[in-house]
C-alpha cells in the first residue's frame, strides 16, 4: 500500500513538475541540484544519520545496564548483541541463589561437639555400672575378691575422672578402664598391674565338702597305707633284729661260755700236776678248747657285727619312720626304739662281759705263756747241765747216778740262789710293776670307768628320751582325743545343717518335678486336643469342599443358562453392530451417510441391559445420528481444496491480517514450491509447524489412509490457515469419532460373541 | 469455512469496485462543478473510493480477529 502510495506520490510528482512545463534536464538539475546541493547537505545528512545511530545505539546500552529484562529482550531480538553488550557492560550478573546451606555447616560442627561431650557422660555411668555390677555379684565370692574389685573399680573411677580432662585419649582409657571391672571377676592379676594401689592377694576359694572329705579320705588311706607298711617295716626289722640279736648274745654267752672253760682248763692245767699221759691230753683238751674257745669268739665277733648292722638298719628303719611324721606309728616307734634300746644294752653288757672274760683269759694265757717259758729255760739249763735226760724229767727217778744227782742238786741249789735273787729282784720290782699296773689299771679303769659311764649316760639319755616321747605321745593321743570329740561335734553340727539343706532342696525339687509333670500333661492334652481339632476341621474340610463343589455344578449348570442367554444377546449386538457398520459405508461421494440414528436405536434395543455398549452407544455424537457423516473419500477430496486455501493465507495470523499481508501471501503462496506428499516424521519439531510442511504431511498421511493424523496435523495449522481449515477439521473429527465409537462396538461384540462362545 | 474467504473476497472486491466509481463520480462531480475541470478532484475521489474499498475489505478480513477489550474498574472492598 504504501509503495502504491510512494508510486503514486512519484507520479504525482512528476506529473506535476511536467505539468508545470519543466522541461525534463531540470530534473537531472533538480537531481544534479539536489546531488550538488547534497555536498553539504549530504554530509549534513551523514553526520546526522551517523549521530542519530550512535546516540540510538548508547542509548540502548544505558537502558541495558539499568534493565536487565530489556538487555534480554534484545539480545534476543538482534544477533551478536549479545556480544556488543558484553564488550561494553560485562556479563550478565547471574540468578540470585539461596544461601540457606550455608549457615547449617557451623550449626552442625557445635552439635558435634556437644554430642562428644555427652558421649563422655554416658561412658562414665557406664563405668560406674560395670563396677557397680562385679560388686553385686561380689558378695557369694569371698572377702578378699569383693576387696579386690571394690579397690579396682574406685581406681578405675578415679583413672577415668582423671581422664576426662584430657580430650583426646580419654575414650581411649575409658574402654581400657572399662575393661578390667568386668575382669576383674575372672582376671585378678590384670587389674592388680594396672592399679598400684591394690595389693597383689592369691585367691582363696573355699574346696567344696566333697573334694575335702574325698581328700581327708585319701589321706587316711595314704596314712594308713604308710602305717601298716611302716608298722610292718618295723616288725620286720624289729624281729630280724631281735634274732640277731638273740643270736649274738647267745654267740656272745657261748664264746663268754668257752673264754671261761679255756681259762679254767688252762689254771687247772697249769696248777695240776698230772702224770705226763694226762698232761697231753689236758693240753690236747685244752687246745680243743683254746681253738673252741677262738671259734666261738670269732663267731661271737661276727654275730656282734651282724647284730650292730640290723641295729643300724633297724634305727634307720626308725628314723625313717619318724621322719614320715605320722601321729599313729607313734607307740609302735617308741615300743621299736625301747627294743632296740633294751638289744644295745643288752648287746653291750655281754659284749662288756666277754671282754671281761676275754682280758682274764689274757692275763691267764699270759701267765701261762710265762710259765711254759719258766719250764723251757729250765729245760734248756737242764738240757745244758744234762744233755742225755730227756724232757720229761719227773719220771727219771731211777736212771740217774749219783754224779748226775750231785750235779743236779747243786745245779737245783744254784738255781734256788740264782732264783731267790731273782725273787728279790722280783719282789722290787714287783712293787713298782705293781704300781705300774696299778697306774695302768687306773688308766683302765679310769677308761672303762668313762667308756661306762658314757655308755650308761648314753643309755640314760636314751632312757629319757623314750620316756619324753611317750609323755609327748601320750599328750598327743589326749589331743587327739579331744580334737576328735570336737571334730565330731563340728560334724554333727554339719549333718544337721546338711539335714536342714536336704529338706530343703528335696522340698524344692519335688516342686519343680510336680511343675515340669504338669506343664507336659497340659502339654499332652493341648497335642491331644490340636489332633481331634484337625480331624474334626480336615472332615468339615471335606464336607465343604464336597458342598462347594455341588454349589459349582450347580451354579455352572445355571451360568451354562446365562451364558447361553448371553451368547444370544452377544449376537444380536452383534448383528445391530453390523447394520451400524454397513449404515457407515452408504456414504456417496460427497455426501455425507445417512444419518445412523436407526441403527444405534436398534443397538440400544438389543443391548439394553449392557451398560459398556448403551454408554458407547450414547457415546456417538449427535451430529452423525441425526445428519450423518462424511466418509473418508469425500474428506479426502475436499483436503485439496482446502490445501490451496490453506496455502494462500499461510502468512495471516492475528498480528498479520491486513490486505498487504493477504497480498505478501498470496504471492508466497506462488512462489513457494514444496513437495506434494512428504512423510511426517515420528516426532514434530519446531521447524514441522510451518503450514506448508505440514500440508504436505498431511496429503501424505491422507493418501496412506491416516485419517487421523492428517486430523492431527492439521490441527497443527496457524492462524488464518487453521481458521479456513476448521470446517475441514470438524468433519474429519466427527468421522473419526464416529468410526472409533463404531470399532469399539463392533470389538466388544466381537470380545462378547468370543466370550460366550468359550467353553467353560 | 473454506467459502467465507471466497465469499470475503467478493464481497470485498464489490464494495471497493463500488466505492471506486462511487468516488470517482464524486469526484467528477466535484471538479466538473468546483475545480474547473481538474485532474486532481477524480483522482483525490476515486483514491478515496480505493481507500474506503480497501480500509472495508481490511476491516472484513481481519474481523475475526479483532479484539474489543473493556476497561473493568476495580471496586475497593474492605474484607481482606
Amino acid at each position: 500500500m504504501l509503495r502504491v502510495c510512494l508510486k503514486g506520490a512519484n507520479s504525482a510528482a512528476r506529473k506535476c513538475l511536467c505539468g508545470n512545463g519543466v522541461p525534463l534536464h531540470p530534473l537531472q538539475q533538480c537531481r544534479s541540484y539536489t546531488s550538488g546541493g547534497s555536498g553539504s547537505s549530504a554530509g549534513k545528512i551523514v553526520a546526522a544519520s551517523v549521530l542519530t545511530m550512535g546516540g540510538g545505539v548508547g542509548g540502548t546500552i544505558l537502558y541495558a545496564n539499568w534493565d536487565p529484562k530489556f538487555r534480554a529482550n534484545v539480545e534476543k531480538s538482534i544477533p551478536y548483541s549479545d556480544q556488543v553488550f558484553g564488550l561494553a557492560l560485562g556479563p550478565a550478573a547471574p540468578p540470585p541463589v539461596i544461601n540457606k546451606p550455608r549457615k547449617v555447616e557451623p550449626v552442625q560442627i557445635s552439635s558435634m561437639s556437644e554430642v562428644w561431650k555427652d558421649s563422655k557422660q554416658p561412658k562414665a555411668k557406664e563405668v560406674q555400672r560395670k563396677a557397680e555390677q562385679p560388686d553385686a555379684e561380689g558378695p557369694p565370692a569371698p572377702a578378699p575378691q569383693e576387696t579386690l574389685e571394690e579397690a579396682s573399680a574406685q581406681v578405675a573411677q578415679i583413672l577415668s575422672a582423671i581422664g576426662e580432662v584430657p580430650s583426646v585419649p580419654a575414650p581411649g582409657t575409658h574402654e581400657a578402664e572399662a575393661v578390667p571391672p568386668p575382669a576383674a571377676l575372672k582376671g585378678v592379676p590384670a587389674a592388680a598391674a594396672k592399679c598400684t594401689e591394690c595389693e597383689h592377694e592369691p585367691a582363696v576359694k573355699e574346696r567344696p565338702e566333697g573334694e575335702v572329705a574325698a581328700r581327708l579320705a585319701e589321706q587316711d588311706k595314704a596314712e594308713q597305707d604308710l602305717l601298716t607298711s611302716l608298722s610292718s617295716n618295723l616288725e620286720d626289722a624289729l624281729g630280724s633284729t631281735a634274732k640277731v640279736t638273740l643270736q649274738a648274745i647267745g654267740a656272745q654267752e657261748a664264746a663268754l661260755q668257752a673264754i671261761a672253760q679255756h681259762t679254767r682248763q688252762l689254771r687247772e692245767a697249769m696248777e695240776a700236776e698230772a702224770p705226763p699221759d694226762k698232761k697231753s691230753t689236758q693240753w690236747r683238751v685244752l687246745e680243743d678248747a683254746l681253738s673252741e674257745r677262738s671259734r666261738s669268739v670269732d663267731e661271737a665277733g661276727a654275730a656282734v657285727l651282724k647284730a650292730k648292722a640290723e641295729l643300724d638298719k633297724l634305727r634307720g628303719v626308725i628314723d625313717g619312720a619318724k621322719h614320715l611324721k605320722i601321729a599313729a606309728a607313734r607307740p609302735s616307734i617308741l615300743a621299736a626304739e625301747e627294743n632296740l634300746h633294751s638289744m644295745v644294752v643288752d648287746l653291750d653288757s655281754v659284749v662288756t662281759r666277754v671282754q671281761t672274760a676275754q682280758s682274764e683269759a689274757k692275763i691267764v694265757s699270759q701267765y701261762s705263756e710265762l710259765v711254759n717259758e719258766a719250764k723251757a729255760q729250765f729245760q734248756k739249763e737242764l738240757n745244758s747241765i744234762t744233755p742225755e735226760i730227756q724232757a720229761n724229767w719227773k719220771g727219771l727217778t731211777g736212771k740217774l747216778t749219783q754224779d748226775d744227782l750231785n750235779s743236779l742238786i747243786a745245779h737245783a741249789h744254784r738255781r734256788i740262789d740264782q732264783l731267790n735273787r731273782e725273787l728279790a729282784e722280783q719282789r722290787v720290782r714287783e712293787q713298782i710293776h705293781i704300781d705300774s699296773a696299778l697306774e695302768q689299771q687306773k688308766l683302765e679303769d679310769k677308761k672303762a670307768l668313762e667308756v661306762a659311764i658314757s655308755t650308761a649316760l648314753e643309755h640314760n639319755r636314751e632312757q629319757m628320751r623314750l620316756e619324753q616321747e611317750k609323755k609327748v605321745e601320750e599328750t598327743r593321743e589326749v589331743m587327739e582325743a579331744e580334737m576328735r570329740t570336737q571334730l565330731r561335734r563340728q560334724a554333727a553340727a554339719h549333718t544337721d545343717h546338711l539335714r536342714d539343706v536336704l529338706k530343703v532342696q528335696e522340698q524344692e525339687l519335688r516342686s519343680e518335678a510336680e511343675e515340669i509333670l504338669n506343664s507336659s500333661l497340659m502339654e499332652k492334652e493341648t497335642e491331644y486336643r490340636r489332633l481331634t481339632q484337625d480331624q474334626l476341621d480336615s472332615f468339615t474340610l471335606d464336607m465343604n469342599a464336597a458342598y462347594a463343589r455341588l454349589k459349582g455344578m450347580e451354579e455352572a449348570i445355571d451360568s451354562h443358562v446365562i451364558a447361553e442367554e448371553e451368547a444370544r444377546k452377544a449376537h444380536q449386538l452383534w448383528l445391530s453392530v453390523e447394520a451400524l457398520n454397513y449404515t457407515l459405508k452408504t456414504a456417496a461421494l460427497n455426501d455425507p451417510t445417512e444419518p445412523l440414528e436407526g441403527a444405534v436405536q436398534a443397538i440400544k434395543e438389543s443391548c439394553a441391559e449392557d451398560e459398556f455398549a448403551q454408554a458407547l452407544a450414547t457415546a456417538l455424537p449427535s451430529e452423525s445420528l441425526s445428519r450423518g457423516v462424511y466418509s473418508e473419500a469425500s474428506l479426502r477430496a475436499r483436503f485439496y481444496t482446502i490445501r490451496q486455501l490453506a496455502r494462500r493465507v499461510a502468512l495471516i495470523d492475528e498480528t498479520r491480517n491486513s490486505l498487504y499481508q493477504y497480498f505478501l501471501s498470496y504471492l508466497q503462496a506462488m512462489l513457494l514450491f514444496e513437495k506434494a506428499q512428504e512423510a511426517p516424521p515420528a516426532k514434530l519439531s519446531a521447524e514441522d509447524l510451518d503450514t506448508f510442511k505440514l500440508l504436505s504431511y498431511a496429503a501424505y498421511s491422507l493418501e496412506h489412509g491416516d485419517l487421523e493424523l492428517a486430523a492431527k496435523l492439521v490441527n497443527q495449522l496457524k492462524g488464518e490457515s487453521r481458521r479456513v481449515a476448521q470446517d475441514w477439521l470438524k468433519e474429519a473429527r466427527l468421522t473419526l469419532e464416529t468410526k472409533q465409537v463404531v470399532s469399539l462396538l463392533s470389538a466388544y461384540a466381537n470380545a462378547v460373541g468370543l466370550g460366550t462362545t468359550m467353553a467353560p | 469455512m473454506a467459502n467465507e474467504h471466497g465469499q470475503k473476497w467478493d464481497r470485498c472486491l464489490a464494495d471497493s469496485a463500488v466505492k471506486i466509481a462511487t468516488g470517482l463520480g464524486v469526484g467528477i462531480v466535484f471538479s466538473v462543478l468546483f475545480f474547473k475541470r481538474r485532474t486532481w478532484p477524480v483522482a483525490f475521489g476515486s483514491g478515496v473510493g480505493l481507500g474506503m474499498g480497501y480500509s472495508n475489505c481490511q476491516q472484513d478480513f481481519r474481523s475475526p480477529y479483532q479484539l474489543h477489550g473493556h476497561r473493568v474498574k476495580v471496586s475497593k472492598s474492605n474484607t481482606s
